[in-house]
């Protein structure tokens, strides 16, 4: 039973680090109905760019500040660039414009910064200890702290502040909000920066586990199923969909995995998006699309 | 026309509730085969629901559809009701902007073509005669419609006006029993108006057609059609010929009350 | 002569709905088969030929197919290359360890691709948008997974097939040219079928489909059956594309060359050429498979050795800067370039 207790547990200290990039995925959709599938590429270029910095012997804090300075370009030139053309096309165009985007991130940042698979320590230790016999690791509570810190400020944030609530109103209606004076372009380029602050966090801890590489664009599939779970434009669907997700495909690659050959952990939450779907077609707590004549 | 007729479609006690409001409480209504039927109202009233629930779009909560004499099973698909020979225009045009005129109308026939995937795939006899046969049925809905013209425009580039003829030529494609049209004239000038009323007359003498139309222009109403009813707040307030109507106080004071304020 | 509708009269609806009605466009056509069929076969080099025809028609068809589910079908799938791994293992295993002669065997692959397909196609009937395109990756990571896992299907480790050497009626196909003429002929056979469906009913069905789903259901459209047949027709597109390439291009069925990036580079390919045309799912199918060739070749002028990762970089910043640029400039990619260039052409030499 201890055992079983330290999968659940390391589970959904994984199911954090989901729900994190599920999180940016979500943002972007409820603020501009775009489905962004560079959000991948942009942890990608996040955690390129913060080995670079270091590699050029910066202090980790001047690094990752440099780091979010390029993710705060990347969100306006895309605003500007990319979206501003595209507004008011069908969502599914603005969807494979975000394809274009994630070739670009992934072919300029490995232009820039190599594609040799390089390690990233950022100096937090990973010492295991135990607790009332459940095994854990310092590395995987701090960044599970680290994403839950950051998830409850964007709740707060979208919760509580003036640049928050504008963001959720241009959310649910576009020109309403224009008719009331929130300049659209702006919030976009905001929730961008978000978006990429969220993926450079996702980058860092998941580079600093698996070593900076192409691969790293993939931690996308992994938020894909989470998102669809929890319901698309829902943050608190992301979050809880984010922990099923993470201690379902732990659980049933510990226990399910040896009968069938293992390595379901890829498809496992895939899985249980088809069957959550099957009940619920808008995720858990996603907006249903009322059709009307 | 006194004749005792079985109505081609009867529609009984109908009520649909949409998140707490009663969008229709308890209506009834009967079409008779070969007449032009309107349902009028104010807005809000529920006569575009009206039609959604008799082509099987929104499924009632309570009451029954009886369609040529027979019960309409609870959970029938539209596209069985289509099937059926129900057809509709809708009041937000509905066509489809990827395709020429052409294609719309085609499209209005599917439920009479039959060729599978393999014979439509090799286009071979069979296939290349049923398309041959369709595209001659359509061109003449295109004759009656005056839109030869515009044959090969995508839906999209066409004017609005046009544009509810197209609709119009889609529902009229699929030979329907039943033609409900959802304010086949809204937003259009005198002459449109008048163009659209001929169709819809020559529709009905001329071809046969059996027809249900929602309309707010009370001259055209009263103009063509046979029968009449009025749905305020979900409710059947009055039916009747279009005298009869005219002077019913009901009907008067449900639309001075929202008209006049 | 003159690119011209008049003067062309048509006296029948069958010939108002050939494929070709202009005459020049149909001579252009003919001229385009006397190259692939003659042409290229007699002049080309085995290099052009196996490295670069044969993947080229390969990535056309899979292209095609999938421009047939989301540029025709409206139903965007993620998981495409996937099926080209389906049909390419499943052909494999019947013409290797079964002894099936080498075109049905072709054809197996396809259907058993369909049929999974089919089978994954299957939460369209509930779910759609961005809710679906994303279960459509379940299919790319599930058979993935069931290739690399399950022994009966890789026979061995690495999840790898190795293609045997094909013979039809005991003719030996062991010449680029020869399996050129393989990969040509039922590609033009396929393409011929796919045009046929795409403007026939199933076709304007599907349109509808895409354009307004509920009008087209309330008009009498069957959705479900036409959107699972959407789903069977494409993924059938990309097993026999996948079995052409593995038997005629790679030589071996490996898992890797049908990852989630082909998937994606499948999409780029159709919005590239052209969402929901025939035309477009070549010009994107060709500039993918020449771009890299491009860069290697205008890189070439400068150094020797063109390193193959500066090569793959400046292709990914090309590829995605192009896709980004064609939504912004020309949403309907190059096949409506050629279009407007068409439409212009009718009206020359007086554009007024």
């Amino acid at each position: 039973m201890t055992f079983f207790f330290e999968v659940l547990i390391n589970g959904l200290l994984m199911g954090i680090m989901y729900s994190l990039v599920a999180l940016g995925f979500a943002l972007i959709y409820k603020a501009s109905d775009v489905f962004n599938m560079a959000q991948g590429a942009m942890s990608l270029l996040a955690g390129l760019a913060l080995v670079g910095f270091l590699e050029m012997s910066f202090p980790l804090w001047l690094a990752l500040l440099c780091t979010v300075g390029i993710m705060i370009i990347l969100a306006y030139s895309t605003v500007f660039f990319v979206l501003k053309p595209l507004v008011n096309r069908p969502p599914l165009m603005l969807f494979m414009a975000t394809f274009g985007i994630m070739y670009l991130l992934e072919g300029i940042g490995q232009s820039i910064w190599g594609t040799d698979a390089k390690g990233l320590n950022i100096g937090i230790p990973e010492i295991s200890f135990e607790i009332r016999g459940i095994l854990m690791n310092t590395f995987d509570l701090t960044f599970a702290g680290v994403a839950a810190l950051l998830v409850a400020s964007l709740v707060w944030f979208f919760q509580k502040t003036r640049t928050g609530r504008a963001l959720r109103a241009v959310s649910d209606d576009h020109e309403a909000a224009l008719s009331v004076g929130i300049p659209l372009l702006k919030a976009w380029a905001v929730t961008w920066v978000i978006a990429g602050i969220v993926a450079t966090v996702a980058g860092v801890a998941w580079g600093s586990r698996l070593g900076v590489q192409f691969s790293l664009g993939y931690i996308a599939f992994k938020a894909l199923p989470v998102l669809i779970i929890g319901g698309i434009d829902s943050i608190p669907g992301a979050i809880i969909a984010g922990l099923i997700v993470g201690a379902g495909e732990t659980l049933a690659e510990v226990f399910i995995g040896p009968y069938v050959g293992g390595g379901i952990q890829t498809f496992f939450p895939y899985l249980i998006a088809l069957l959550v779907l099957y009940f619920k077609p808008y995720g858990l707590f996603g907006k249903e699309i009322i059709e009307r004549v | 026309m006194n004749e005792e007729k079985e109505p081609i479609l009867r529609a009984e006690n109908i009520s649909i509730t949409f998140g707490g409001l009663k969008a229709l409480d308890r209506v009834s209504l009967e079409i008779n085969p070969g007449e032009i039927m309107a349902i009028i109202g104010p807005n809000g009233a529920g006569k575009t629901t009206m039609l959604n629930i008799i082509n099987g779009f929104y499924k009632p909560d309570e009451g029954r559809i009886i369609f040529e004499g027979k019960e309409r099973p609870k959970k029938m698909k539209p596209n069985l009701i289509a099937a059926q020979g129900i057809a509709r225009t809708f009041q937000n045009l509905a066509l489809f902007t990827g395709m020429s005129t052409l294609g719309n109308i085609m499209v209005g026939r599917t439920m009479l073509m039959h060729s599978n995937i393999f014979s439509q795939a090799l286009y071979w006899r069979f296939s290349q005669k049923e398309e041959i046969e369709h595209r001659a049925a359509v061109e003449r809905i295109i004759d009656f419609l005056q839109i030869e013209n515009i044959r090969r425009t995508p839906a999209s580039m066409l004017p609005y006006g046009l544009r509810k003829r197209v609709e119009l030529a889609r529902a009229l494609a699929a030979e329907p029993k039943l033609l409900l049209l959802d304010e086949p004239m809204a937003g259009m000038n005198l002459e449109e108006k008048e163009d659209i009323a001929r169709f819809v007359l020559d529709a009905n003498e001329e071809l046969g057609y059996t027809i249900a139309l929602i309309e707010h222009d009370m001259g055209v109403v009263m103009d063509i059609c046979d029968r009449i009813v009025v749905l305020d707040f979900g409710e059947k307030i009055a039916e009747g010929t279009p005298d009869e109507i005219k002077a019913d106080p009901k009907v008067i004071k449900a639309y001075l009350g929202t008209a006049g304020g | 002569m003159f690119y011209r509708e008049c003067g062309n009269f048509k006296d029948n609806y069958a010939s108002d709905m050939a494929i070709f009605p202009i005459p020049l466009d149909r001579y252009g056509f003919i001229v385009m088969l006397i190259l692939a069929l003659i042409v290229i076969p007699l002049t080309a080099t085995d290099y052009w030929i196996s490295s670069i025809m044969i993947p080229f028609y390969c990535f056309a068809l899979s292209a095609f197919g999938l421009n047939i589910l989301a540029g025709y079908a409206g139903q965007i799938s993620i998981g495409h290359a996937a099926f080209m791994a389906v049909g390419a293992y499943a052909s494999l295993i019947l013409y290797g360890r079964y002894g099936i002669p080498l075109l049905p065997s072709i054809l197996g692959g396809g259907i058993v691709s369909a049929a999974v397909g089919t089978f994954f196609g299957l939460p369209a009937l509930r779910i759609k948008g961005f809710y679906l395109a994303i279960s459509t990756l379940a299919s790319q990571f599930i058979i993935q997974w069931v290739i690399v896992h399950w022994r009966w299907v890789s026979g061995g480790v690495f999840g790898t097939v190795e293609a045997p050497d094909m013979q039809i009626f005991g003719w030996a196909l062991d010449t680029p040219v020869r399996k050129y003429y393989l990969v040509l002929c039922i590609m033009i056979l396929l393409i011929t079928f796919g045009k046929n469906l795409v403007r026939g009913q199933l076709g304007r069905n599907w349109m509808a489909i895409r354009d307004i789903d509920y009008a087209a259901e309330i008009i009498g459209v069957n959705l479900y059956r036409d959107k699972l047949i959407a789903f069977a027709v494409s993924t059938f597109y990309a097993g026999i594309a996948g079995s052409l390439i593995t038997f005629c291009y790679y030589g071996a069925a490996n898992i890797e060359e049908f990852h989630v990036m082909v998937s994606f580079a499948l999409i780029g390919m159709i919005i590239i050429g052209g969402l929901g045309t025939i035309l477009g799912s070549f010009l994107g199918a060709g500039f993918f498979v020449l771009l890299p060739i491009a860069i290697n070749q205008s890189l070439g002028a400068f150094m020797d050795v063109v390193p193959s990762d500066i090569l793959s970089n400046i292709e990914a910043i090309i590829f995605g800067g192009l896709i980004v640029l064609f939504l912004i400039v020309e949403p309907y990619g190059m096949a409506r370039l050629w279009h407007t260039i068409k439409d212009k052409m009718r009206l020359w030499p007086f554009p007024y």
